[in-house]
């Protein structure tokens, strides 16, 4: 570390290179935006130091929303404050929203070939299979869950049993489940400190 | 989009009722909008029919197959219920409107609750972040979070329901998973290949 005084990284300079940033960023963006968000602000701009995307991902992941655009919430309102949380939450939705109705429209019109249908099945298929391997890619970061991975585990499949299988509504899934899981979590951070403390 | 519109009445009651129902799936999407995904079918396919299995399985595919964040796909669920409300595109200006209200509805009714909580609360935790309660939070919701993902995922893929006509899809999105999880390869070429077997008839 140095001794001078911490060092400015680079920063957005205005708000309309913030919204262009984003917008660009979510252009990028087939399948998923974050392996996109991760090179360019943090490799590339270095808007972010590699820490600080880490520590605000896991902020934007916990709250409800699309985790990219929080997280470009997040970025625009420490430079800007409201209005730039705005400017790229604009960034990350406009321009991509307009592609993507264009592709709905362009569809449309070929949407009776019996393989444009198969198409779309087929990349159906393949889209559930990129949200399956998502949720498989994140049970590596349970690893160091304070509850333990056999809570993990069990918490993990009566979710998806409640959800998948019973069809039961997500907000008392959510209520329930996520409140029990708090608490236990809660009392485990207790433990945790004072067998710190003791030690 | 692939199947003919329904043809439904949607009353000014039943468009707030969806757009009250987006507020609340806003709130609920933890770990993103695509975890509500099977909520969102619950209601839309299967309690309100507005919407058909074939049409709500499209959106998410075509949302995925463009660029942008997946929550573009709540855009395209919104403008097939309008086009199923509008009598389709075919219905001329009638058509238009009704898809673009549907877009408006579901988008604005998505992104409102959780922009504002997100606003406030990441303030709010970037100070507390060493806090006990919000900590246990965070590790509480991780496992459930990582859960919806994959029920997410089943969801998507039980609607194919006809083992032995539908196998080779399920095989797809198994095959999908295994290589994405394992393997750092480009999702754009996964989403060609499918639409490739797809055309070809093989899935």
């Amino acid at each position: 570390m140095s001794f001078l005084p911490a060092q400015k990284h680079p920063q957005p300079q205005s708000l309309s290179d913030l919204f262009m940033s984003f917008t660009l960023l979510a252009l990028q963006g087939f399948g998923g935006v974050l392996a996109v968000v991760q090179r360019e602000l943090v490799e590339k701009k270095q808007w972010l130091t590699r820490e600080e995307f880490v520590d605000d991902w896991a902020v934007a992941q916990i709250l409800p929303g699309p985790n990219v655009v929080n997280l470009s919430m997040m970025i625009g309102d420490r430079y800007f404050g409201l209005r730039g949380a705005l400017v790229a939450l604009a960034g990350m939705l406009t321009l991509p929203l307009l592609v993507v109705l264009a592709m709905a429209l362009l569809f449309a019109g070929i949407a009776d070939v019996p393989a444009a249908q198969g198409a779309l099945r087929g990349m159906g298929a393949v889209a559930a299979g990129l949200i399956t391997a998502t949720g498989l890619k994140l049970i590596g970061a349970l690893h160091t869950n304070v509850m333990g991975a056999r809570i993990c585990w069990a918490l993990a499949a009566i979710t998806f049993i409640a959800i998948a299988l019973l069809r039961i509504r997500l907000l008392w899934v959510l209520l329930v489940l996520g409140g029990l899981a708090s608490m236990w979590a809660y009392r485990q951070l207790g433990a945790l400190r004072a067998v710190g403390a003791s030690q | 989009m692939s199947h003919p519109p329904l043809s439904i009445v949607m009353t000014h009651a039943d468009w707030l009722g969806l757009f009250t129902h987006f507020m609340t799936l806003s709130l609920l999407s933890i770990g993103g909008a695509i975890t509500t995904a099977p909520e969102m079918q619950r209601y839309l396919v299967n309690d309100r029919l507005w919407l058909t299995d074939a049409q709500f399985n499209s959106s998410i595919a075509l949302a995925q197959a463009a660029p942008g964040p997946n929550v573009l796909f709540v855009a395209l669920v919104g403008w097939n219920v309008g086009l199923n409300a509008g009598g389709g595109l075919g219905a001329g200006m009638a058509g238009w409107g009704f898809a673009l209200l549907g877009v408006a509805v579901t988008m604005v009714g998505m992104m409102l609750p959780s922009a504002t909580l997100t606003f406030f609360a990441a303030r709010w935790g970037h100070r507390n972040r060493e806090l006990r309660p919000v900590r246990a939070f965070k590790q509480g919701v991780a496992p459930i979070v990582i859960a919806l993902l994959l029920s997410t995922g089943w969801v998507l893929t039980a609607g194919h329901n006809h083992p032995a006509q539908d196998w080779p899809l399920w095989l797809l999105t198994v095959v999908t998973a295994l290589v994405v999880w394992k393997t750092r390869i480009h999702l754009l070429w996964l989403l060609g290949a499918g639409a490739l077997l797809g055309a070809l008839g093989l899935a």
